[in-house]
């Protein structure tokens, strides 16, 4: 899976699933959890999420919200692991 | 055992035993023993002294590590000053709002000191009109303390949510604290054997007194996390009771779903939680499919269906008001929506469009449970009203609030909650304030409302806010409803001032906003008064969803 597809999938999660708004045009760098998109609860769905649909395990000390606040920064650390 | 100071149990016999085990996902446990524990304690009460706080005179415990919250807590009660317990500020919170919360607050109620952790001094000092010191203050010598408190005297103050105007402190005396913690241990049967398991947070009743006092108290282990890190890492929990052998865990509806559905299954292999007796359902409206979803998916490690039971609780009866009678699974009870609807009656139906009500179960010993009509008039079984309340551990008044009085002129206690009782269960079925629970917080319409309402492009005051029932978290979700000074077709400007109102909320509140609509003049329906009407909104609102 490239990086664009992964990005793509991530969005449209992000904006359906956890901020239940689908049409909402979501940034690469806006802050979700910080800018009140969702709150930090979604971050251990978004591990679920991530797991599942990637089959890459985030580990807990990397499920903060200074690590996974952006689309950036959570596409990065898929790729970082993906295989 | 007459006041809190004859009755913390947990300082004193065999010093080496654990008292608190503080788990945390990225950290081993922290063992205190009764010794740690009682020199905590002593420390803190020596630094309140020191720092010339008096008796009777009220402090703020306002830390981001628990185990010094509940040293300073403790530390304040055993001097005799009145403490209450309070949220931090988080990285989404915005200080100065944070800071204004707290100004008011200090000023209404007389605060004499805020205690919080060391590098939040500096942003609290000089803002909130008050002394402010961190956990470095409080070292130094120990020594015995002579303070003996009356068991009628105020112990502690449980402060509810929402803005400074509305928050009211509810002021808990010694005796009535101690009633509570017996009669519920009771309903529970509560014995030394237990270990309960918390990661709720210490400013809320659920975790101030079942997460908090009640372990300490009855000399039983209490292991504690943070809320934040559980949120993040729930699985912390199951490796919390599997490691430690958890026997009792108090959790909101939302905990139900969110473990369910969010503890990836790597996470509880092999994690035994058989040890448990009790998980207690509490704090928000219980749902039977969220007990389902916990159950299916926590059974191979344990879980059975007579662990999971119910509690109706609230800080002005100091906690428990009901809970599901022991050895017994909750009763379902399916009523008749259109009875409950037009004639306010709960009857029994097999209908396919039947409710399933959650029986919250029997009053707790020393609590009496009336339905009142709107005259205050008690109702029969199976007739729906408000709930009203009697106990002799109630609130001793809401502190210095002199305009709210809560009691009725015969004593009761009306809690604003709907619902009916039937063979001696209580169900709850609604609210009649206007109140939204999300996550087991309480939070205020009007807070929100006032909070977008200064949101640039909003036209102030044409804001509405309700909360929205949500299957899948177990809890309910906010929503927001705003008349916008914008071109609504502008999708840039649409998308800023939706962000902008999520931000602000975000920033101004605990709780996070879910769905916000913006709308043109004319959407909002208001009331033949002029004041916007939140349940019409809210069904209008809930028609266009669909």
């Amino acid at each position: 899976m490239d990086e664009k597809t992964i990005r793509e999938k991530l969005r449209a999660y992000i904006t359906a699933d956890l901020m239940r708004d689908p049409d909402y045009p979501l940034g690469d760098e806006e802050g979700i959890i910080t800018g009140g998109m969702m709150d930090s609860f979604a971050l251990a769905e978004l591990a679920v999420f991530v797991e599942n649909a990637f089959n890459v395990y985030i580990p807990d000390p990397d499920l903060t919200v200074a690590k996974m606040d952006t689309l950036n920064q959570i596409v990065a650390r898929v790729m970082r692991d993906i295989k | 055992m007459k006041t809190l100071h004859d009755a913390l149990v947990l300082t004193s016999g065999d010093i080496s035993a654990s008292a608190i085990i503080y788990v945390a996902s990225d950290a081993p446990p922290q063992i205190i023993t009764r010794g740690e524990f009682r020199d905590a304690i002593q420390r803190y009460a020596n630094g309140f002294i020191r720092l010339g706080i008096q008796p009777r005179q009220m402090v703020i415990i306002a830390q981001t590590q628990n185990l010094e919250a509940i040293y300073a807590f403790w530390g304040a009660l055993m001097m005799g000053a009145i403490p209450s317990m309070f949220p931090t500020l988080t990285e989404k919170l915005d200080p100065h709002i944070y800071m204004q919360n707290m100004a008011e607050l200090v000023h209404l109620s007389d605060v004499r000191a805020i205690i919080t952790s060391d590098d939040f001094v500096s942003q609290l000092v000089g803002q909130v009109g008050c002394p402010v010191y961190g956990n470095s203050a409080f070292v130094g010598e120990l020594s015995s303390l002579e303070y003996t408190p009356n068991p009628d005297e105020i112990a502690f103050l449980q402060h509810s949510s929402g803005s400074t105007g509305l928050q009211k402190g509810v002021a808990l005396a010694h005796g009535a604290v101690l009633r509570q913690i017996q009669a519920y241990s009771d309903a529970i049967r509560l014995t030394s054997e237990d270990v309960i398991v918390s990661w709720l947070p210490l400013y809320h009743d659920m975790g101030l007194i079942a997460g908090f006092l009640m372990p300490l108290i009855q000399g039983i282990p209490l292991v504690l996390m943070s809320p934040f890190d559980w949120v993040a890492h729930p699985a912390l929990l199951f490796r919390a009771i599997h490691d430690h052998k958890g026997t009792l865990c108090w959790l909101p509806n939302f905990a139900y779903n969110h473990c369910a559905r969010r503890i990836r299954a790597r996470d509880t292999e092999g994690l035994d939680i058989s040890s448990m007796r009790l998980f207690i359902n509490c704090s928000e409206p219980v749902r039977d499919e969220s007990h389902r979803l916990f159950l299916d998916r926590f059974a191979p490690n344990g879980v059975r269906a007579d662990m999971l039971t119910v509690s109706y609780a609230m800080a002005e009866n100091t906690f428990a008001v009901t809970q599901t009678p022991y050895d017994t699974l909750p009763k379902l009870d399916k009523i008749d929506k259109t009875e409950f609807e037009a004639n306010k009656r709960a009857v029994l139906s097999d209908n396919d469009g039947a409710l399933v009500m959650v029986s919250c179960g029997l009053p707790i010993n020393g609590t009496q449970i009336r339905v009142m009509d709107g005259d205050k008039n008690p109702l029969p079984e199976r007739h729906v009203g408000e709930i009203a309340i009697k106990s002799d551990y109630m609130l001793t008044e809401y502190y210095r609030r002199p305009d709210l009085q809560p009691f009725t002129p015969d004593g009761w206690f009306l809690t604003g909650d709907m619902g009916y009782i039937a063979d001696g269960e209580v169900y709850i079925a609604g609210r009649y304030k206007d109140l939204i629970i999300n996550a087991g917080k309480n939070v205020y319409p009007q807070d929100i409302e006032a909070v977008v309402s200064g949101v640039a492009g909003i036209h102030a005051g044409r804001v509405v806010c309700f909360g929205v029932p949500d299957e899948r978290e177990g809890t309910e979700l906010i929503a927001v409803v705003a008349e916008a000074d914008i071109d609504l077709n502008d999708s840039q400007a649409h998308k800023q001032l939706t962000s902008a109102v999520k931000l602000t909320v975000a920033q101004s509140t605990t709780v996070t906003v879910t769905y916000v609509k913006l709308v043109g003049a004319g959407w909002l329906i208001k009331t033949s008064s002029g004041k916007i009407a939140r349940s019409a909104n809210k069904e209008k609102w809930m028609r266009e969803q669909k």
